[in-house]
C-alpha cells in the first residue's frame, strides 16, 4: 500500500513537472480509451496463446516475448465490452509496470495524443465499464470521450489476480 | 586518498574475506602436534596480503591488526614461537574482528575502536612472552581453556613428532574429511589459485548481496574453444545456405549434427561455470560446530562426506542459512553433554556428519547426529499446547512434521543458541523456495538424521513431452517409470477412480486432460499412452494423448509476469517458440481428487 502511493506520488511530481502527458488511444468496442504512454512497452498482432489450465476465462494464456513468459488478458471479457473476435486485426498491447510486463488485447490502437493538465477532467462516478479505481479521467478529442485508464492500478489489482497474493510472511531470524 | 582507487575497493573486500576464509580454514586443519610450515606459511601469506592491501587504500584499523598478527605468524614461521591451541583461538577471534572490519568499511561505517584496541593488545600480549623454542603444548597463555579438549580434530596423533619442517603426509590421512583441502606443497602456486578460484564464492554471510561470480579459468577457456567452434559451424552453414536450391543434404545434416552437439557443449559448459562444490558451505562448519559445543560443553566431531558434489551457485548460497541452522540444532538438542552421553553408554564425544550426495537430478545433503533423536511423546504434548490436535498413534513422519510449526520448540531451556521456535519453519520454508523437502529419520536415543533433498540445477531440467487436445506439456525425466498404451483388461475401477495393473502392483490413473481442464482426443485411456509417475508420495499413472518426444528444456518463470499455477513447476519455450507448462508431478498428485487420499 505505502510502496504504491510512493509510485502515485511521484507521477505527479512529474506530471507536475511536464503537464502535458502523452497517451496511447485503444478501442474496446465502440468505447475509446487511453493509457499512459511511458508504460507501453510494444505493440503487437494478437497470436495464439498458451492456455493456462484452471485460470479466470479473461487471461487467455501466456505467450513467449522473447523468453519472457508474458500473461495475455482480455480486457473485452474482464470488461464487457465489445466481442471478442481474434482476428488478425486484433491486437496485444504490451504493458511494462516495474519488472512485470502483460499483455492486454484490444481491439485496435489509435492514435497517440496529448493532454495537458487542463484537458484531462476528473472521472465519472459511473457510466463506463471500468471501475473508477482503474481510471485517471476523461478527455474530449473531436467530440469524442476518452476514458484515461490508470493502468497500473489496473494490473496490479487483485481484481486481475495476476500476482501472487500478498504472503502475510513471518520472517523470524533463524 | 584519489577516487580511482575506490573502484578496487569491492574487488579488495571480496579478496581479503576469502584471505580470512582461507586461513580460518587453515587453522582449524592445522594439527598442533605435527605443524605443516607450508600450512602457517600460507595463513602468514594471507595476513600479509590483507595488510599490503589496506595499507594501499588507508584502511588503518585493518592494517594495524594484521600487522601484529603478521609479526606473530612470523615469529611461528621461523619457529622462534610454537604456536598453541590457545593462539589459535586468538587468532580466530582475530579474524572474526577483522571480518567485522571489513563489513564495517564496506558499508562505511565507524570503525569499532574498541574491538581493534582489543585484537592488536591481546596479538601484542602473546608477542611481549618470551618465545619458547621447545614444542610445549601450551604457551603460558593469556588464557586457558578446554576447547582443545573438546574439539575432535585435535586428537593427537599416535605419532607425536619434534619434525615440524617435515612436510607431513600422515597429518592429512588423519583427517580424511578435510581433504579438499589443499596439500599444499612447494611450488605447487597452480593448485593453489585453482583452489582460490573455487573458493572465491564462498561469501561470508551478511555479504551475500555481491553478485560476482569467480570461475576457474580452465572452464572460461572451455567455453570461448566452443564458442570458436560455434563461428565455424555457423560460418559453414552460411555457405551451405547460400545457394538454397542446390543443398547438399548429406553435408547439411552432418553440419547441423555438430550444430546441435555444439550447443549442448555450451549449455553444459555455461551450466558448469554456476556449478560450485558444496565444499564452500561445508568448510564453515568446523569453526561453527567448535565455538559452539565449547560454548555449550559438549564434546562433538564433525564428518564431512562428499564436499566435492557441485551444486548450482544461486542454490548453494541460500542453503547457508537453512544448513547451519540444522547443524546448530544438532548440537543444541541432538548430541548430549558427555557424562549423560556415557551414562547411556555412548561413547563420550558426540559426532555430526554432514553429507552430500548426488542422485539423479537431485542433490541429496544430510546432517546426522549421533544424539538423543527427536523425543515423540513431548513432541505431541508440545503440539496439542499449541492447540494442534495430534492422535497418539499418528505415523512418525507427520509427528516429526510438527517440528517444522511456527512457535515450536520441546527444549525446556531457551538458549541464546535454539529453542525460541523460530527456525525449523523457516528452514524447512527457505527449502521449499528452493524447490527442494526436507525429511527426517529419528530414532531415540539413538540420533536423527535430517535430509535435503534439492533439485540439482533451477534451470534445466531433462523432459517428456507429451501432447493433450493440441498442448504440449513437460514432465521431468527423472521422475518417470516408464510409458505404455494400457490394454484394456488391465484397467480396474474402483469406487470411481480407475487403476492400472503393471506387474502385480495397481497405480492409481489420473487423466491430465481433467487436471488441466482441455478436451483430449481421447476419452478412453485405452486409446492413450499411461505414463508412470513416482514421486516421494506418491506414484501414479498420468493418462495422455501422446508422447512428444524427450528433450532438454529450461524452465522460466511464470511467477515473474505472471503467478504460480498450480500442478506446474514452471514454463518453457519450445522448438516453435510457443510456450509449454512444465508439470510438477509433486504437486499435480496432491491438486488431483481422483487421488487425494491415496498413497502407495
Amino acid at each position: 500500500m505505502s510502496i504504491k502511493q510512493e509510485t502515485r506520488s511521484k507521477k505527479e511530481e512529474k506530471e507536475t513537472r511536464t503537464d502535458v502527458q502523452e497517451f496511447l488511444t485503444f478501442t474496446l468496442g465502440d468505447e475509446h480509451y487511453a493509457l499512459d504512454i511511458m508504460s507501453v512497452k510494444e505493440i503487437r498482432g494478437y497470436e495464439s496463446v498458451t492456455r493456462i489450465a484452471n485460470a479466470p476465462p479473461f487471461i487467455k494464456g501466456v505467450i513467449n516475448l522473447r523468453g519472457d513468459i508474458v500473461p495475455i488478458v482480455d480486457l473485452r471479457i474482464k470488461f464487457q465490452v465489445g466481442e471478442t473476435r481474434y482476428d488478425e486485426f486484433t491486437i496485444v498491447i504490451v504493458i511494462q509496470i516495474h519488472e512485470r510486463m502483460v499483455g492486454i488485447v484490444v481491439d485496435g490502437v489509435s492514435d497517440v495524443i496529448s493532454l495537458s493538465k487542463e484537458e484531462r477532467r476528473p472521472p465519472p462516478e459511473f457510466g463506463v465499464g471500468f471501475d473508477s479505481r482503474f481510471l485517471v479521467g476523461l478527455a474530449k478529442i473531436e467530440e469524442r470521450m476518452v476514458i484515461l485508464v490508470n493502468i497500473e492500478a489496473l494490473v496490479n489489482s487483485e481484481e486481475l489476480a495476476l500476482a501472487e497474493p500478498e504472503e502475510e510472511s513471518t520472517h523470524g531470524a533463524a | 586518498m584519489s577516487i580511482d582507487l575506490e573502484q578496487f575497493h569491492g574487488v579488495f573486500f571480496e579478496e581479503s574475506m576469502e584471505h580470512i576464509d582461507t586461513m580460518e580454514q587453515l587453522l582449524m586443519t592445522l594439527d598442533l602436534d605435527e605443524q605443516d610450515p607450508e600450512q602457517i606459511n600460507s595463513i602468514f601469506r594471507a595476513a600479509h596480503s590483507i595488510k599490503g592491501g589496506s595499507g594501499t587504500f588507508g584502511f588503518k584499523a585493518l592494517t594495524g591488526v594484521t600487522h601484529v598478527m603478521e609479526n606473530l605468524l612470523d615469529q611461528v614461521r621461523r619457529n622462534e614461537r610454537v604456536l598453541t591451541a590457545s593462539m589459535i583461538d586468538l587468532f580466530l577471534g582475530v579474524l572474526d574482528t577483522l571480518r567485522d572490519l571489513i563489513a564495517s568499511y564496506r558499508a562505511g561505517d565507524d570503525i569499532d575502536e574498541v574491538q581493534v584496541n582489543t585484537a592488536t593488545s591481546a596479538l601484542n600480549a602473546v608477542l611481549a612472552e618470551e618465545p619458547t623454542d621447545a614444542p610445549s603444548a601450551e604457551s603460558p597463555g593469556i588464557q586457558t581453556d578446554e576447547d582443545d579438549d573438546a574439539f575432535g580434530f585435535f586428537d593427537p596423533l599416535p605419532v607425536s613428532s619434534e619434525d615440524q619442517a617435515e612436510p607431513d603426509e600422515g597429518a592429512n590421512d588423519a583427517y580424511g574429511f578435510f581433504n579438499e583441502l589443499p596439500t599444499v606443497t612447494q611450488g605447487d602456486v597452480k593448485t593453489e589459485t585453482a583452489k582460490q578460484a573455487k573458493k572465491a564464492v564462498a561469501k561470508p554471510p551478511g555479504l551475500a548481496e555481491a553478485s560476482t561470480i569467480r570461475v576457474d579459468t580452465d572452464k572460461v577457456d572451455a567455453l570461448i574453444n566452443l564458442v570458436g567452434e560455434l563461428v565455424i559451424t555457423q560460418s559453414m552453414l552460411k555457405v551451405l545456405g547460400s545457394d538454397p536450391r542446390n543443398v547438399d543434404e548429406l553435408k547439411m545434416s552432418t553440419v547441423l549434427g555438430e550444430l546441435e552437439r555444439n550447443t549442448r557443449e555450451i549449455q553444459d559448459s555455461v551450466m558448469s561455470i554456476r556449478m560450485i562444490p558444496v565444499s564452500l558451505v561445508f568448510n564453515r562448519f568446523p569453526r561453527v560446530v567448535r565455538d559452539l559445543s565449547s560454548k555449550m560443553g559438549k564434546e562433538v566431531d564433525l564428518v564431512l562426506e562428499g564436499t566435492q558434489t557441485e551444486l548450482d551457485k544461486g542454490l548453494i548460497e541460500k542453503l547457508v542459512d537453512p544448513l547451519t541452522h540444522l547443524v546448530r540444532n544438532s548440537i543444541d538438542h541432538g548430541i548430549e553433554r558427555p557424562e549423560v552421553r556415557e551414562a547411556s553408554g555412548k561413547p563420550a564425544r558426540g559426532e555430526i556428519k554432514i553429507a552430500a550426495a548426488q542422485q539423479g537430478g537431485n542433490i541429496l545433503i544430510s546432517i546426522s547426529d549421533d544424539g538423543a533423536g527427536l523425543n515423540r511423546a513431548n513432541i505431541i504434548a508440545k503440539a496439542r499446547e499449541n492447540g494442534l490436535s495430534v492422535s497418539d498413534d499418528a505415523p512418525e513422519s507427520e509427528i516429526w512434521d510438527l517440528i517444522f510449526q511456527p512457535g515450536f520448540s520441546t527444549v525446556a531451556e531457551i538458549t541464546d543458541v535454539s529453542g525460541r521456535g523460530v527456525g525449523m519453519d523457516v528452514v524447512r520454508r527457505n527449502i521449499q523456495q528452493l524447490g527442494g523437502r526436507v525429511e527426517i529419520h529419528s530414532e531415540l536415543s539413538v540420533g536423527s538424521t535430517f535430509t535435503i533433498r534439492l533439485p540439482l540445477t533451477l534451470a534445466i531440467v531433462d523432459g517428456m513431452g507429451v501432447a493433450v487436445g493440441g498442448q504440449t506439456f513437460i514432465i521431468p525425466l527423472v521422475s518417470i517409470i516408464e510409458s505404455m498404451q494400457p490394454p484394456g483388461a488391465n484397467i480396474k475401477q474402483l469406487a470411481g477412480s480407475s487403476l492400472l495393473h503393471v506387474r502385480e502392483e495397481y497405480w492409481p490413473l489420473l487423466p491430465l486432460h481433467q487436471v488441466m481442464d482441455i478436451t483430449p482426443r481421447f476419452e478412453n485411456p485405452e486409446e492413450g499412452i499411461v505414463v508412470l509417475i513416482e514421486t516421494s508420495k506418491k506414484r501414479y499413472g498420468l493418462i495422455v494423448d501422446e508422447l512428444v518426444g524427450q528433450q532438454q528444456v529450461v524452465i522460466k518463470s511464470l511467477e515473474q509476469h505472471y503467478r504460480r499455477v498450480p500442478g506446474t513447476a514452471g514454463a518453457t519455450i519450445m522448438g516453435d517458440g510457443s510456450v509449454a507448462m512444465i508439470l510438477d508431478v509433486e504437486s499435480l498428485a496432491d491438486i488431483a481428487p481422483a487421488l487425494a487420499g491415496e498413497s502407495a
